[in-house]
C-alpha cells in the first residue's frame, strides 16, 4: 500500500468518525441556545482542549515547521508571538467575558450601549476576521491534501476546498457548538500525539542534544546565521548601487518586525471564534481553568516546533522543503540575478545534483515555492523511513491526516463564531431588533453557516495563489486593531460608549485594511499580489507589510476620541455589567434593555 | 428565574453592590494584580522582539554549544508565560474566588427577592 492509499483511508476514518460524533452531537441538543454554547456545560479541561483545537491552525502546525526549517530562528518568534498572546486572554479577557456575555463577542460590547449600531459593527469585524481567517485555512487545506494525496489538476483542488467546506458546513448545521467542541478536541488530541511523536523520534536522532540538532540544522541549511533572527523579518537591506546597508529601508524592515509581533502578541484575545470559547464553561473560574490547560497545550506544542522545524532543516534535504530550486532554460541552477551558478570547475549543474554544490554555491540557490508547508510531512516521511519506504509511507499518511483534522476542526470554529454572530446579532438584533424567536435565530444561524461556507468555498477557490502566513496575518492585525480595544473598553472603562465602541470597531478595522491595501502585500514587489513590473502600477505607500504597528493604537484612539466626544453615559449599565464581570451575578441572563 | 423586579429595584441592586467596600476590595485586588502584570508581560515581550530586531550580534553571541542567547531569551519568553499563568491561578483561587463567588450568591439572592 502506498502513502496516497494510507492517507485517503486515514482522511476517510477520520471524517467518518467525526461525523459519528457530531451526529450525536446534534440529536443531544435540546434548547435552541445549545447552538450557540453546546449547552454551556464543558468541563475547563475539555473546553481548554477544544481551545487548543480551535487556535493551534494549519498556520501553526505546519506553517510554523515550515518557515523554521527554511529560515530558522525567525519562524520561532511566531511560536511565542502565539503563545505569549494567551496572556492577554487569561488576564484580562476570558472570566469577564464568561460572565458578562452569552453567545458572541457582540453580547459584551452591546452590554451597555445601544444594541443597533454596536451589534451591526461587531457582526461586520466577526465576519470579516472570520473570513481571511477560514480563507486561509481552506487555501492551505487545497494545497495539503492534493500534496498528500497527489493530485495536481487545478479542477481536483478545487473539489478538495469545496469538500472542505461541506464538511465543515455538516459540522457546524447538525452539531452546533456541541459538535464543533468534540471535532476539536480529537484534533486537539491527535495533533499533541502527533507533535510528541516526530519530536522524540528527532530527538532521539541526536541523543536528545538540543545543541547538535541545532548545529546540524544550520550544517544543512548552508547559512551562516540559521540560528539567528533575521533571515526572514527585519532583514539588513543593502543598497544595489552602492552595497552599503540602506539605514532606511532597514529600519523600515525591523519595524515591520516589531509590527508582526504586536499584531500576534494583541490579536489572540480579539478573535471571535475563540472569544466564543469562553461561553461553553458554566462559571469564570472554568473559563479561567480552560485557558490554563489551553495555555499548557499550546506552549508545549509551539516548543516543539523547535524539533520540528530545525530538525526538518537538519534531516530532510532542501530541494526536497523548497520542492526546487531556479533553473535557467538549460537547466542549469542558477542565482538571483538568472546567471548560472558556477562551482570552482562545474560551470552548469542540474536540480538533480544540486547536493553536491559547495555551500558558497549553495547559498545563491534561488528557491521556488518557498512556503515550507510541507516541511512537518516530509519530516515524517523520513523519521519512518524515507521515500518509498513502508514506514515512511505510514508516517507521511498519519502526520497529513493528522494536519487535515487541524484544518477542519480550526474552520468549524470559524464558521460557528461567523454564523452566530450573523444570526445573534445582526439578524436577531439588528434587522429584527429582539424580536425574533429563539428558534427562528438558530433556523438563521444554519442558513448562514450554509452561505457563509459557500462564500469562503468561492473565495478560497479564487485564492489559491495566496500566501497562507499572510492571510492569517490579515486576520490577527484587524482582529487585534478593531475588536481588542472594543473588548477591552467595554469591560474596563466606564464612559465608553456606543460611539466610541462603532468607531473604534470600524476604525481599527477600515485602518487595518486600508493599510493593508497601500502596503507592499498588495502592490510595488514582484511577489505582490499584483506583481510589480517595471513602469507598472504601484501604490505601496504605507511601506510595512504588517499593518498592526499603526492599526492597532488607531483603533485605541478612535474608540478614545468616540467616547469623549459623545455625552452618552450609562452609569447604571455599567454597574451592572461590572458587577456581574467580576462576580458572575445572574450569568447566561438575558440583559433587560 | 422568579419574581422579576421592575428595573429599577435591579438597577438599584447593581449600584449598591458596586459601591459597596467588598466589591471595591475585589475589584482592587482583581486590577491590582492583573494590570500591573499585563504590562510587565508586555514589555518583557515587546523587549525581546526589539532585541531580535535590533541586537543581532548580542543575541547571537553562543551560550552553550549551538544554543545563543536569542534561544535563552525565547525559551524564558515560555517560562515566563507559564509562570505568570501560575502567580495568576495562585491568586485568583486565594484571593478571588472567594470574594467573587459569596458576591455573586448575596447579588443572585437580593435579585429573587
Amino acid at each position: 500500500m502506498n502513502s496516497t492509499t494510507l492517507s485517503a483511508i486515514l482522511f476517510v476514518a477520520f471524517v467518518a468518525f467525526t461525523l459519528v460524533l457530531v451526529f450525536r452531537a446534534g440529536r443531544s441538543n435540546k434548547k435552541s441556545s445549545d447552538f450557540y454554547d453546546g449547552g454551556g456545560s464543558f468541563s475547563g479541561f475539555q473546553n481548554g482542549l477544544a481551545i487548543a483545537g480551535d487556535y493551534m491552525s494549519a498556520a501553526s502546525f505546519l506553517g510554523i515547521a515550515g518557515t523554521i526549517a527554511l529560515f530558522g530562528y525567525d519562524g520561532f518568534l511566531y511560536s511565542i508571538g502565539f503563545l505569549v498572546a494567551w496572556l492577554v486572554a487569561l488576564l484580562l479577557v476570558a472570566e469577564p467575558l464568561r460572565n458578562s456575555g452569552r453567545f458572541t463577542m457582540g453580547d459584551v460590547l452591546a452590554f451597555r450601549m445601544k444594541q443597533r449600531p454596536v451589534r451591526g459593527a461587531a457582526a461586520t469585524s466577526t465576519l470579516v476576521v472570520s473570513i481571511f481567517y477560514l480563507m486561509a485555512q481552506m487555501v492551505g487545506a487545497g494545497a495539503l491534501v492534493s500534496l498528500l494525496l497527489g493530485i495536481s489538476d487545478p479542477a481536483a483542488k478545487n473539489w478538495i476546498i469545496g469538500g472542505v467546506g461541506i464538511l465543515m458546513i455538516i459540522y457546524v448545521t447538525v452539531g452546533g457548538m456541541k459538535g464543533t467542541t468534540y471535532v476539536q478536541i480529537v484534533k486537539a488530541f491527535l495533533l499533541m500525539i502527533g507533535a510528541i511523536l516526530l519530536t522524540v523520534m528527532v530527538l532521539w536522532k541526536f541523543g536528545f542534544n538540543i545543541s547538535d540538532l541545532l548545529g546540524a540544522a544550520r550544517d544543512s541549511s548552508g547559512k551562516e546565521h540559521f540560528l539567528e533572527p533575521g533571515l526572514k523579518f527585519g532583514k539588513d537591506i543593502v543598497d544595489a548601487t552602492t552595497g552599503a546597508i540602506d539605514p532606511v529601508k532597514t529600519l523600515i524592515s525591523k519595524l515591520d518586525l516589531i509590527s508582526l509581533g504586536m499584531a500576534l502578541v494583541l490579536g489572540t484575545a480579539g478573535l471571535p471564534h475563540i472569544l466564543i470559547r469562553f461561553y461553553t464553561v458554566p462559571t469564570a473560574k472554568a473559563a479561567r481553568k480552560s485557558v490554563n490547560w489551553a495555555i499548557g497545550n499550546i506552549g508545549a506544542f509551539y516548543l516543539m516546533t523547535i524539533a520540528l522545524g530545525f530538525g526538518a532543516a537538519a534531516l530532510v534535504s532542501r530541494t526536497t522543503l523548497f520542492r526546487g530550486y531556479k533553473v535557467d532554460a538549460d537547466g542549469c541552477l542558477m542565482d538571483a540575478k538568472g546567471v548560472a551558478i558556477a562551482d570552482g570547475d562545474v560551470a552548469c549543474t542540474t536540480l538533480d545534483h544540486v547536493k553536491d554544490l559547495s555551500a558558497g554555491a549553495k547559498a545563491l540557490l534561488v528557491p521556488v515555492d518557498p512556503s515550507g508547508n510541507v516541511a512537518a510531512p516530509q519530516l515524517a516521511q523520513f523519521l519512518g523511513g524515507g521515500e518509498g519506504t513502508t514506514g515512511g509511507a505510514v508516517m507521511l499518511a498519519v502526520i497529513g491526516a493528522i494536519a487535515f483534522a487541524t484544518i477542519l476542526a480550526v474552520v468549524a470554529g470559524l464558521t460557528l463564531a461567523s454564523s452566530s454572530s450573523f444570526a445573534h446579532d445582526l439578524y436577531a438584533n439588528v434587522i429584527k431588533r429582539g424580536t425574533a424567536s429563539p428558534e427562528q435565530e438558530v433556523r438563521v444561524a444554519k442558513i448562514s453557516a450554509i452561505v457563509i461556507g459557500g462564500i469562503s468555498i468561492v473565495l478560497a477557490i479564487g485564492a489559491q495563489g495566496l500566501n497562507v502566513a499572510f492571510l492569517v496575518a490579515i486576520a490577527f492585525a484587524i482582529a487585534a486593531s478593531g475588536n481588542l480595544p472594543a473588548v477591552l473598553y467595554s469591560l474596563f472603562w466606564k464612559k465608553f460608549n456606543t460611539r466610541g465602541a462603532v468607531w473604534s470597531i470600524y476604525g481599527g478595522l477600515a485602518s487595518a485594511v486600508t493599510l493593508l491595501i497601500f502596503s507592499p502585500n498588495v502592490s510595488g514587489l514582484a511577489t505582490s499580489l499584483i506583481p510589480y513590473v517595471e513602469g507598472g502600477v504601484r501604490f505601496d505607500f504605507f511601506p510595512l507589510a504588517n499593518p498592526g504597528l499603526v492599526s492597532i493604537p488607531l483603533g485605541f484612539l478612535f474608540g478614545f476620541l468616540g467616547t469623549i466626544t459623545s455625552n452618552e453615559r450609562n452609569t447604571a449599565k455599567y454597574a451592572e455589567l461590572e458587577v456581574r464581570s467580576m462576580t458572575g451575578a445572574a450569568i447566561g441572563k438575558a440583559v433587560q434593555h | 428565574m422568579g419574581v422579576q423586579l421592575s428595573s429599577t429595584e435591579n438597577e438599584r441592586v447593581w449600584a449598591e453592590t458596586q459601591a459597596s467596600p467588598e466589591f471595591q476590595e475585589l475589584k482592587r485586588k482583581f486590577r491590582g494584580f492583573a494590570f500591573p502584570l499585563t504590562a510587565a508581560f508586555l514589555v518583557w515581550y515587546f523587549l525581546y522582539v526589539i532585541l531580535t530586531a535590533f541586537a543581532r550580534e548580542w543575541v547571537a553571541q553562543p551560550v552553550i554549544g549551538n544554543i545563543n542567547i536569542a534561544f535563552v531569551l525565547g525559551t524564558l519568553q515560555f517560562v515566563s508565560t507559564f509562570l505568570i499563568m501560575w502567580l495568576y491561578e495562585r491568586h485568583s483561587s486565594k484571593n478571588l474566588d472567594g470574594r467573587s463567588e459569596a458576591l455573586r450568591d448575596k447579588v443572585d439572592r437580593e435579585l429573587a427577592k
